[in-house]
């Protein structure tokens, strides 16, 4: 596609693969959350799983996910648990209530997209979501705490799944 | 008479949130408040010290929608800081992208927020259960728009590839020509919303709005130019804050724009519309033509169709840069940081985007100033409010409330990077 500067990251997608999407917006305190494991999967390089980057604005991650079988998405979450608990949901068999990415800044955002990909059969064959509740959301670049504590925990849990799904 | 407070805890379909009050007392509107959150403000103390040559990458953060229009005006006004001109093919790549973002910001505004309200859907998920002819081509139309930010911008989401001077690199003629056939299709879409959208009911509403936007000579504005309104001012873009201010209002985090001594007035796709109509791409005034506008617009309901209306024009000057594009023979043109002030603003999708910053001899920020389309409008959006809801009192409860809404997303308010909901309040007392 374009570039070989360092600078430039460039996410080729793909059909029929294993996607993972990590969501979120560095600059935002713990909505950096998705974008931190994103990379800390894609250092790993595990066979055939591609990494990719999203703001959660919906249409681009339908964009995203287009012709991909199987795609696994990391977004902070506010659902009222403590911070640091993980959740995963698997979109594929459960419908999203549009309300649940509370920190979804967007008009059109990650639930949206769900269920309107849903409803046009745009869905992929798997989709899975891991979030964790996040505490802070104001301007900053750092994560908080809790997050961080158990930051290991979550990427676990998604090494582990991706390598479930490979094994299939 | 009646006492009423028109009340709307969670505005959906607005990029961010906030709140907005609506009260009614002996029969009039006593009270209008729109309030939301401007996260900018953080954004300005957090450029402070840092790089001159940050600041496209950073304020591209402040908004997921618009951000090539926070590194356009950033980069205008770190280069007139810096005595640079950036011309040629590499000011048409930056159009192109602007291209881009307005094709995205339009349609998904059009069809997933604003189309909704005139086709008695909740939301656009309703819209695609009675019509996924119409949300499959909003999201082609979008995914072409997405490809060439990613094509230009070096990936899919937050553009890397803007700098200070240019690009980092700048693509080959044949990356580019790939795109010609999809914008072709995509600028017939376009023709096919502006007809669509101005086939909708509208109420019969106007006002004389204070219209402001960029003009420039040679196009319809997206980067530079002056700064020009209906009432006739005309300045320089540097000369913004001697006729433009922002003040505190007690009931918002936000800051509301005024224009010196006249009150409030109205940026974005009306106001440009109305200001520089002559600019438009012969197809785009000869649809504009065909389906009855007429100068000025003064509908803000009728926003839509204008939307539609620029989003012609978007497609068809992509195919014209991509068409006429050599690529030039350095990527940025040579920057040398000096200490000075830098004045930038350009067209984002929601209207004129302003930059100003202070730079050291070292060519760090000493500081910044943002102000975004959404501020200027917020005071004109609570005028319309009030205008609106006066004509209408006896309007019943639950459509005065749906219509209010509607007012309001006629701006498409962007606060994209606050992390709460707009709460919409219409409150009976």
């Amino acid at each position: 596609m374009i570039a070989k500067d360092s600078r430039v990251i460039t996410h080729t997608i793909q059909s029929a693969t294993t996607t993972v999407i990590g969501i979120g917006n560095e600059f935002r305190g713990d909505d950096g959350l998705g974008l931190r494991v994103a990379r800390e999967i894609a250092s790993r390089k595990l066979h055939g799983v591609r990494v990719a980057e999203a703001e959660s604005d919906g249409a681009s991650l339908m964009r995203i996910w287009e012709g991909v079988d199987r795609v696994l998405l990391v977004d902070a979450m506010k659902l009222g648990f403590p911070p640091g608990t993980v959740h995963r949901i698997d979109a594929s068999r459960n419908r999203i209530p549009i309300k649940f990415f509370t920190y979804s800044s967007h008009a059109f955002g990650v639930g949206q997209a769900i269920e309107m990909a849903r409803e046009l059969h745009q869905l992929p064959p798997s989709l899975i979501i891991y979030g964790m509740e996040g505490d802070q959301f104001d301007f900053g670049t750092e994560l908080s705490l809790p997050l961080e504590r158990n930051i290991h925990v979550l990427n676990g849990m998604i090494v582990s799944e991706l390598n479930n799904w490979m094994e299939q | 008479m009646k006492n009423r407070t028109i009340k709307v805890d969670q505005l959906a379909r607005v990029e961010g949130e906030g709140a907005l009050l609506i009260k009614i007392a002996d029969g009039k509107v006593t009270d209008v408040k729109l309030n939301i959150f401007e996260p900018p403000r953080f954004f300005e103390a957090f450029l402070r010290g840092r790089k001159y040559s940050e600041a496209p990458d950073i304020t591209a953060r402040i908004c997921g929608i618009c951000p090539v229009a926070y590194q356009m005006s950033s980069v205008h006004a770190m280069e007139d800081a810096f005595g640079v001109e950036v011309g040629g093919q590499l000011r048409a790549l930056r159009r192109l992208l602007y291209c881009g973002e307005w094709i995205e910001s339009h349609v998904l505004h059009i069809y997933m927020l604003h189309a909704p309200d005139f086709l008695g859907y909740e939301d656009a998920l309703l819209l695609a259960k009675d019509h996924p002819e119409l949300v499959e081509r909003a999201l082609k139309m979008k995914k072409i728009g997405n490809e060439i930010v990613s094509t230009l911008g070096g990936r899919e989401i937050h553009p890397v590839n803007v700098k200070v001077g240019g690009f980092y690199r700048v693509p080959q003629k044949s990356e580019l020509t790939v795109l010609l056939e999809r914008l072709r299709w995509g600028r017939d879409q376009a023709i096919a919303t502006a007809r669509l959208t101005a086939g909708f009911e509208f109420p019969d509403f106007e006002i004389d709005y204070e219209f402001v936007s960029l003009r420039h000579p040679d196009e319809y504005p997206f980067n530079g130019g002056r700064i020009v309104s209906s009432s006739g001012l005309d300045i320089a873009i540097k000369e913004y804050e001697f006729h433009f201010e922002e003040r505190h209002v007690e009931h918002s985090n936000a800051l509301h724009g005024f224009e010196k001594g006249k009150g409030a007035y109205c940026v974005g796709p009306l106001a440009r519309f109305n200001l520089n109509y002559d600019q438009l791409p012969l197809i785009a005034q000869q649809v504009s033509s065909d389906i009855g506008l007429k100068l000025p617009m003064r509908n803000p309901f009728k926003s839509i169709i204008v939307r539609g209306i620029e989003t012609i024009f978007a497609f068809e000057e992509a195919i014209r840069i991509i068409e006429q594009y050599e690529p030039p023979e350095k990527p940025a043109v040579e920057i040398l940081p000096m200490a000075g002030i830098g004045f930038g603003a350009s067209e984002a999708p929601r209207g004129t985007l302003y930059h100003r910053y202070r730079v050291g001899d070292d060519g760090l920020i000493r500081d910044a100033k943002i102000v975004p389309p959404t501020s200027q409008n917020q005071p004109t959006i609570e005028n319309d409010l009030r205008e609106f809801v006066s004509a209408r009192i006896d309007m019943p409860r639950e459509e005065l409330t749906l219509r209010c809404e509607q007012a309001v997303r006629n701006y498409d308010p962007c606060i994209s990077c606050a992390t709460h909901f707009l709460k919409l309040e219409i409150e009976e007392t």
